[in-house]
């Protein structure tokens, strides 16, 4: 034990004098090592941005909202076979209105786009989303003025609409749209209210910039593209009985639809989790990639310490017969070359820390992220990995020098 | 280590010692079947010309380099067939090398030079440095401890690295060309610092082409072509009458 400690003391005091006598050599070194450090550094943290955006999206969403669509999220399947699966339709909500018990609420929902305008303000390319009077259950939004549809309004096809807040804002800058005609599309419809501000999805998508209205009008009006095609969206009863709310809706559209006992479902209820669960898929394969790249830079940045750890191996040929001659064991010349290129190593990790960290509090104008502590603690912990592994093969030959040779060489 | 009093005064015993070498395709014989004793407190010069054997002699008496046959005992423990590691702790214990170049590290201080051997023997970190200074007083340079070799002289290098050979206490102070980078003077004063630790206890072994040098010596062994050419006793002893160690 005690050996140990005065091999790693002696060792450190050896690597530092060393560092010290090489300054412009193991500089150039660090370098290497402080890119690798850098660039994995930022691309862990922004990995770690994009993770924490998207977990925030999806909480807004609503955890316990079921999504009956033609299409499941996450991929797999026939491609062939779900396009050409029927359309889900208005009538299917209608039945899983009608027969579904264990649900808080159902809407249909639709969208396309349109222009917006009020007077001679106009927003070009706004959702318009066709739904009913339950999205306000089935969505977790609230209404920040006046009040959402009817379900008077939605079975008669209503001329009215809610704004998201963009719209409104853009709309109505400098007045109150309650009661007013705004034009969707070319046609009339009066505003009875407006939603609280959403945010955007995973930073790219605008949920502000929606105008809804009854879906019953929006069919007679902006016959979606798809023919008819919608999707439906159920908020269980519960969180706990999500699973049975399931199970429910896909008895009832399995009867709906004539699906045969022996036939897969023709429909997809899809539900956050597979979209995390795709997404985490997805995420992991994107980090892998990232970080196998970054870390190349990494990888050459030990190249370059087992380089100089060979030519400091070579140039102190003589130092190490010395050492050996009066009585260095293996182990502490080994140990003291691998102190050295750990040290090298660690310099250039702790400057890519220190270089990082700012750095990383740029990107969170971007992503929301922040360097982690472990992250920091990782990133040194690598740095003296990688110092180690490099100047393992010129430690070990160091240590294997014959000394007679060693004390010859000049 | 020894218990009968013959072979306690037997510090070294070489039999039959060969040493060959691999030389492309050629085989060289370095050594050719040697047989030496030296006892405790010998002061005995090794001379040969450049070729003869004298530096392996020098190697393998010093255990940085094993026979290829025979046999060596030293301090009655047989080392020839020892591993690398086991010889380096033997290096450590028993033998203080001085080299014609010093071989001091030029990074570290007098003070961590003469300790390093300590270091590498796992001698803790206050009785460490007390008995490096007790060396580096035996030699005369105490109030140099803290200086980095290249501020000292070529003498007082070579006085650090004499007081890092003896640090261990060793059985043997084996010399390689000791005076071979010193002018006359300063050689003559070294030659004196032998004298005196000969004077009290260690075993001495001096590798030399100097005559002068090895006229310091009791016992002049010459080797030529891997053989021992004489051995005999130094009738013409040559005296540094002053005393080194009292006058530095």
């Amino acid at each position: 034990m005690r050996l140990y400690i005065d091999d790693l003391r002696e060792g450190l005091l050896i690597a530092f004098a060393a560092i010290r006598a090489n300054k412009m050599r193991s500089v150039l070194t660090a370098i290497g090592i402080f890119i690798g450090i850098l660039s994995v550094t930022l691309m862990g943290t922004a990995i770690e941005g994009l993770n924490r955006a998207f977990n925030k999206s999806i909480a807004a969403i609503g955890a316990d909202v079921l999504y009956v669509q033609k299409w499941p999220w996450g991929g797999g399947g026939d491609w062939w076979l779900i396009r050409n699966r029927k359309d889900i339709k208005i009538e299917h909500a209608r039945a899983i209105q009608r027969q579904a018990e264990l649900v808080r609420g159902v809407s249909p929902v639709t969208g396309t786009s349109r222009n917006v305008k009020y007077e001679r303000k106009i927003i070009e390319n706004a959702v318009i989303v066709g739904t009913n009077d339950e999205f306000v259950e089935t969505s977790n939004v609230n209404v920040a003025l006046g009040r959402f549809m009817t379900a008077m309004e939605v079975s008669g096809g209503r001329p009215v609409c809610v704004l998201g807040s963009e719209i409104a804002e853009g709309l109505f800058p400098n007045e109150s749209p309650m009661g007013k005609s705004v034009k969707v599309g070319g046609y009339p419809y009066r505003v009875l209210g407006v939603l609280e501000k959403q945010g955007s999805f995973l930073g790219i998508q605008s949920l502000d910039n929606r105008v809804y209205v009854p879906i019953n009008r929006f069919f007679k009006e902006f016959k979606s593209f798809r023919g008819g095609g919608i999707e439906v969206w159920v908020k269980a009863a519960s969180l706990e009985s999500l699973e049975e709310t399931k199970e429910e809706i896909r008895g009832i559209l399995r009867k709906v639809r004539r699906v045969s006992p022996k036939q897969p479902d023709d429909f997809a209820i899809n539900q956050q989790d597979i979209f995390i669960q795709a997404f985490n898929q997805i995420g992991a394969v994107v980090a892998g990639f990232g970080l196998f790249i970054t870390g190349l830079s990494l990888f050459v940045g030990g190249i370059g310490i087992m380089n100089i750890m060979f030519v400091s191996v070579t140039e102190r040929t003589r130092e190490i017969g010395v050492r050996k001659a009066i009585g260095a064991p293996r182990r502490s010349i080994l140990i003291q070359f691998l102190i050295e290129a750990a040290a090298l190593s660690l310099i250039g990790g702790l400057l890519g820390v220190i270089v990082a960290f700012p750095l990383t509090l740029v990107i969170d104008n971007v992503l929301p992220t922040a360097m982690p502590i472990n992250v920091v603690a990782i990133a040194l912990f690598v740095s003296v990995l990688v110092g180690i592994i490099s100047g393992f093969l010129p430690a070990f030959r160091a240590s294997r020098m014959d000394p007679v040779d060693a004390l010859r060489y000049e | 280590m020894n218990d009968g009093t013959h072979a306690m005064s037997i510090l070294i015993r070489l039999q039959n010692i060969k040493k060959m070498y691999q030389m492309g395709s050629e085989e060289v014989h370095a050594l050719r079947g040697l047989n030496v004793e030296i006892k405790k407190n010998e002061y005995v010069a090794i001379m040969g010309p450049s070729g003869s054997g004298k530096s392996t002699l020098m190697n393998i008496i010093g255990c940085l380099d094993t026979p290829s046959s025979g046999m060596y005992e030293l301090n009655g423990t047989n080392v020839s067939d020892m591993n690398d590691n086991q010889l380096a702790r033997v290096r450590n214990k028993e033998i203080g090398f001085v080299f014609q170049t010093f071989n001091l590290l030029a990074r570290s201080d007098v003070l961590h030079n003469v300790e390093l051997p300590l270091i590498y023997g796992g001698v803790g970190g206050g009785e460490r440095k007390r008995l490096a200074r007790e060396s580096i007083a035996r030699v005369g340079l105490t109030d140099r401890a803290h200086h980095k070799p290249n501020e000292l002289s070529g003498g007082q290098r070579q006085r650090v690295a004499i007081a890092r050979a003896l640090v261990t206490h060793p059985s043997i102070l084996l010399a390689d060309e000791p005076t071979g980078n010193l002018d006359s003077k300063t050689g003559d004063e070294i030659m004196g610092l032998f004298d005196v630790l000969h004077k009290e206890g260690n075993t001495i072994i001096i590798v030399t082409h100097e005559e002068e040098i090895a006229a310091h010596a009791h016992r002049r062994i010459r080797i030529r072509d891997g053989h021992i050419e004489h051995d005999e006793p130094v009738t013409d002893r040559r005296i540094i009458h002053h005393d080194i160690a009292a006058s530095a």
